[in-house]
């Protein structure tokens, strides 16, 4: 088995078993210390990919802005384990049926896909995942889009402070 | 690697978003588990966007093929940043007035 093999494999089973552990851990500081580490998990895979710009950029903004902000609000309520709000069991029970139906149908489907057969992710080449040719094509082809999305911050921005105003 | 594990992965990882949304009552762990349901999205897009490339490159050794999906992911980035400053803003303000994240407390939507 080579090296990119083993850490794909790695990476995987973290990147699951930290999910889980998002959704069963009872106080959610932890949960919140778990999906980072799923975030973690999955920029290493965007390095194996060879995506290098999207590894850093899901590093900053997900797990050091976005889980930060998750971080700060639950402190801010003090939440903890036993203060959590727990369903009955039975509604659990019928939550991973419906989520495992879900699974069970579309793993069906891919396993019957013969389109997907011989088609393989080659790891560690290719050019795209580069900061110099994504900048290039973000800054000729989706220009407008870039911009719309300062226009989207801002809205945010503004929504967020509105919200977040005693009314 | 062959493309049906990423995609088993992916699926995997969305399933696991899925059932925390219906399991859990905690309004900011069911947001996580969104937040995570987009990041296998995520990871699909790219590893199809490398298929694509490494297709092109085949014929065309400076082919740039494949690098939307990439800028999608990027801009799906964005938007799931401006959605939880959002959303965690309107966690806080319901926890002020009914002092609790329960979900079950959201569903008459008035007082």
């Amino acid at each position: 088995m080579s090296i990119t093999q083993f850490l794909f494999y790695f990476l995987t089973v973290l990147a699951l078993f930290s999910a889980v552990m998002v959704v069963v851990s009872k106080n959610p500081v932890h949960s919140v210390l778990w999906l980072i580490a799923v975030f973690f998990a999955i920029s290493g895979h965007y390095i194996l990919l060879n995506a290098q710009f999207l590894a850093i950029v899901n590093l900053i903004v997900y797990a050091g802005a976005i889980m930060v902000l998750f971080l700060f609000v639950i402190m801010l309520m003090n939440l903890n384990a036993s203060t959590e709000p727990q369903k009955n069991n039975w509604l659990k029970l019928a939550g991973v049926i419906a989520g495992g139906c879900f699974l069970m149908v579309l793993v069906s489907l891919v396993k019957q896909a013969n389109e997907l057969n011989n088609i393989a992710v080659t790891m560690g080449t290719g050019e795209i995942g580069l900061i110099k040719n994504l900048g290039k094509a973000l800054f000729n082809d989706f220009v407008v889009p870039f911009e719309i999305s300062s226009v989207l911050f801002l809205s945010a921005m503004v929504g967020a402070v509105v919200i977040g105003k005693k009314a | 690697m062959p493309i049906q594990y990423y995609i088993y992965l992916c699926l995997a990882l969305f399933s696991i978003g899925i059932v925390g949304v219906l399991t859990r009552r905690n309004a900011i762990i069911v947001f996580m588990c969104i937040e995570l349901m987009l990041n296998a999205v995520n990871l699909l897009l790219v590893a199809f966007s490398k298929v694509h490339n490494t297709a092109a490159l085949a014929a065309d050794k400076t082919s740039m093929l494949g690098i939307e999906a990439q800028l999608f992911v990027f801009f799906i980035m964005v938007v799931a940043a401006a959605e939880v400053s959002v959303g965690l803003a309107i966690i806080v303000m319901m926890y002020r007035n009914v002092h609790s994240v329960d979900i079950n407390f959201l569903n008459r939507l008035k007082n």
